[in-house]
């Protein structure tokens, strides 16, 4: 992992850097405030080029700082949850409403502000709806859907504006589910923040820890030993593997193709099972911490198990391709063009469907990446089929790294001591199964964490995903959705 | 279409059988909840609670430690940071109980078996049970294991447990996460939607204490004080065997097998 450039920039530099940037084909990964000193700083985390990041600091003068989402759009949300969460005004927004707080919450003061210790008041309101005009608008209805959905399923609302079977325009509403996961880092040792981030989004769990515990050993300047690094691409392998699976099922559940969605989530729980086996934990939990793994996994039979599974996913993944009741409902359904792809932040899979040749593990290779080969999946059509192809090439090279692992797998200590200093920093970064991760670490000056921002993949690919859905019809819903492979615990935090 | 039936036919039944005799639960490996041994201990040692992030181990007065259950998150940092072996690795994972205090350790596992649900629970819903779920502020994990549990390997409709959209025609109401300030009006209001008898299951260690994500500016610490809970189930997550057998024990259908912190090889025989 390549050490991120600082650079220090002043407020009204902001917008001509950005412009520069996009101009050179960079794009803008995140941005977040924390409070140095009980100062306000900001942080961008820009990819300039290839194996190096860019972060520029910024000081707001008197709590403000020009925005940039008109400059590159997925920055919009960033904006609104710095100016929820830590009280930084952004000048020229061209959306100011609250993101992270929902409409009718109120706290004290913002709760990331140092030593606050706050509740939220909350009563209830209706979100804001965009003007609707025309001559049609008084047949114009809006169905409020959630955020208790039906069956299994993470909270959220969703609102659609609808014409009969059209879908004119459609509102996500999230961040029910907001904990304050961040702000539960802070005070806590370096110990605790892998227990901790495993619980930020359960199915990312190997994912969380190792984007955190790279920020920490950043932080550190410690040496992962060879042998941990290797097995990390081994856990996180198996993490893509059974929420691939998953995703192929419950694709098949909303294309109504039974025997699909039935072998799909057998063959994710065939997964579940290996992991529990390896780690003792069917999400692979307990095993990353900072300087490199709690212990030695449990590596006997895995071949054989995962050879199997492969045995039972080659004719699956064969009959989803070709059956045409199911081909029908995902070809041209959702389609994200690649341009906007680009502009809201769209990641990991999302993305790689829709033309951007982009993946972590080769642009930013962390852990034993840059050791190994693989195939990044790509497609250009950006619909539904697209992002199932790019799962279903992903399943096979996930299970090519796990047994070449396996192969040339070193010997030796699989930790070493790592304690982040006083006043250090760190950035961390994982392409989970779901897309690009990133962790960015404050250490106090009582050794402690001070601040833990964590992006994570389905922030920024809700934003991209109601691109998809407006102007398009409510049958389809269901399957755009289910294509995406979202989860709210991790967008909320 | 039908080359998908052949397709699924071809590849036989791979339900399992389990809790029936001679069935596989699945959890080959799975860790479950540390056994405490307090014999073991040292004395003045606080190891085991510095190292439990939810404290769900912390320091008694005058010596020794509480161990609740309630709290664990199944991290095992405390298995590693005790160095006399009072907490060991254990696949002790049916932690489903009708009391809250039975998840607390005592040192006779002699309180009161769980108390009695309505006695007609089983006659009524024996045979058939609706449950509707409601995310309060989950990491999505229990929802990963809940959903598991209509794969083909659990296959729960065999038991004749089914999830139901709707609030008026659930029996038991299922509720994860540590309860968000925003999700606990929708929460409430699921509630007041189910007809009675309506029952109330705390899944997960964060809906049953908070676990290491409740409190804060966000969040409440689960149902307690909130909700009249019927089951308490932790875990991080449950896993899909543990979730049946909370489901199957509120049904009397299985006995409860923890009391006062400690697995019991036969149960209450309930």
């Amino acid at each position: 992992m390549n050490a991120p450039l600082l650079q220090d920039l002043a407020p009204s530099q902001l917008p001509e850097r950005a412009r520069a940037l996009l101009e050179s084909g960079g794009r803008l990964q995140m941005a977040y405030a924390w409070f140095p000193d009980g100062a306000i700083e900001l942080r961008y985390l820009a990819a300039a080029r290839p194996k190096v990041f860019e972060i520029w600091r910024v000081r707001p003068e008197n709590g403000t700082a020009p925005s940039l989402a008109a400059v590159a759009p997925l920055l919009s949300w960033y904006e609104r949850e710095i100016a929820d969460l830590c009280g930084v005004r952004f000048e020229g927004h061209p959306e100011p409403d609250p993101l992270v707080l929902l409409p009718g919450a109120r706290a004290s003061a913002p709760p990331l502000t140092p030593g606050a210790d706050l509740r939220i008041d909350y009563t209830p309101q209706f979100a804001r709806l965009p003007e609707i005009a025309g001559p049609d608008r008084a047949d114009v209805q809006v169905l409020p859907f959630g955020p208790v959905r039906g069956d299994v399923l993470e909270s959220a609302q969703f609102l659609f504006l609808y014409i009969g079977e059209a879908i004119l325009h459609y509102l996500p509403k999230l961040f029910f589910k907001h904990r304050g996961m961040e702000k539960r880092f802070e005070g806590l040792n370096a110990p605790f923040a892998p227990v901790l981030a495993e619980r930020v989004s359960g199915v990312d769990s190997v994912a969380h820890a190792l984007a955190c515990c790279q920020a920490l050993e950043a932080a550190a300047g410690c040496a992962v030993p060879p042998r941990a690094h290797w097995l990390r691409v081994l856990l996180a392998e198996l993490e893509r593997l059974y929420n691939h699976l998953h995703y192929l099922g419950h694709l098949c559940h909303t294309t109504t193709l039974k025997v699909g969605e039935a072998q799909g989530k057998y063959l994710e729980e065939l997964a579940k099972q290996i992991n529990g086996r390896l780690a003792g934990s069917r999400f692979l939990r307990g095993l990353v911490i900072p300087g490199g793994l709690h212990r030695e996994p449990r590596l006997d039979g895995l071949r054989e198990s995962l050879a199997r599974l492969q045995e039972q996913f080659a004719p699956y993944a064969e009959m989803l391709e070709t059956s045409t009741t199911h081909l029908d409902r995902l070809i041209t359904t959702g389609v994200l063009p690649r341009r906007t792809a680009f502009d809201q932040g769209a990641t990991g899979p999302i993305e790689r469907a829709s033309g951007l040749d982009r993946d972590l593990r080769r642009d930013h290779p962390y852990a034993a990446y840059d050791e190994l080969k693989f195939p990044v999946a790509l497609r250009t059509a950006g619909d539904a089929h697209a992002r199932q192809q790019v799962r279903l090439a992903e399943i096979e090279s996930s299970l090519a790294l796990i047994r070449a692992v396996l192969d040339e797998l070193p010997e030796g200590p699989v930790h070493a001591e790592c304690t982040p200093p006083p006043g250090s920093e760190g950035l961390g970064w994982a392409e989970s199964p779901r897309g690009s991760l990133y962790y960015a670490v404050h250490v106090g000056s009582d050794g402690r964490i001070a601040r833990m921002k964590i992006k994570s993949p389905s922030f920024s690919n809700w934003r991209a995903f109601p691109f998809t859905v407006h102007d398009t019809n409510m049958m389809d819903y269901a399957i755009d959705e289910a294509s995406f492979g979202l989860t709210v615990a991790g967008c909320d935090r | 279409m039908p080359v998908w039936t052949l397709y699924g036919l071809k590849q036989g039944k791979v339900s399992q059988r389990w809790p029936a005799v001679g069935g596989d639960d699945g959890q080959s490996g799975v860790l479950g909840f540390p056994r405490f041994d307090p014999a073991q201990c040292q004395s003045g040692c606080r190891d085991c609670a510095d190292a439990c992030l939810p404290q769900a181990i912390t320091l008694k007065e005058g010596g020794g430690v509480n161990v609740d259950y309630g709290r664990c998150v199944q991290c095992q940092l405390c298995v590693t940071a005790c160095p006399s072996g009072a907490f060991t690795l254990s696949s002790d994972w049916a932690f489903g109980v009708r009391a809250r205090e039975d998840l607390v350790w005592a040192q006779a596992a002699n309180s009161a078996a769980g108390q009695m649900l309505k006695r007609e629970i089983r006659k009524v819903f024996g045979r058939s049970l609706h449950v509707r779920h409601v995310d309060a502020g989950s990491c999505n994990g229990c929802e990963s294991e809940l959903q598991a549990l209509n794969n083909p390997y659990y296959n729960l409709h065999r038991l004749g447990v089914f999830f139901t959209p709707s609030p008026r025609f659930a029996d038991l109401l299922l509720v994860t996460g540590p309860v968000t300030y925003a999700m606990k009006g929708p929460l409430l209001a699921a509630y007041e939607g189910m007809p009675e008898p309506r029952f109330v299951m705390a899944a997960g260690t964060c809906a049953c204490s908070g676990g290491t994500n409740g409190g804060g500016y966000a969040c409440g610490r689960g149902l307690d004080g909130l909700l009249p809970v019927d089951v308490w189930l932790p875990g991080c997550p449950p896993n899909p065997a543990a979730f049946i057998h909370a489901l199957l024990m509120l049904l009397q259908r299985l006995p409860q097998r923890v009391r006062g912190g400690h697995l019991m090889e036969d149960g209450d025989g309930r």
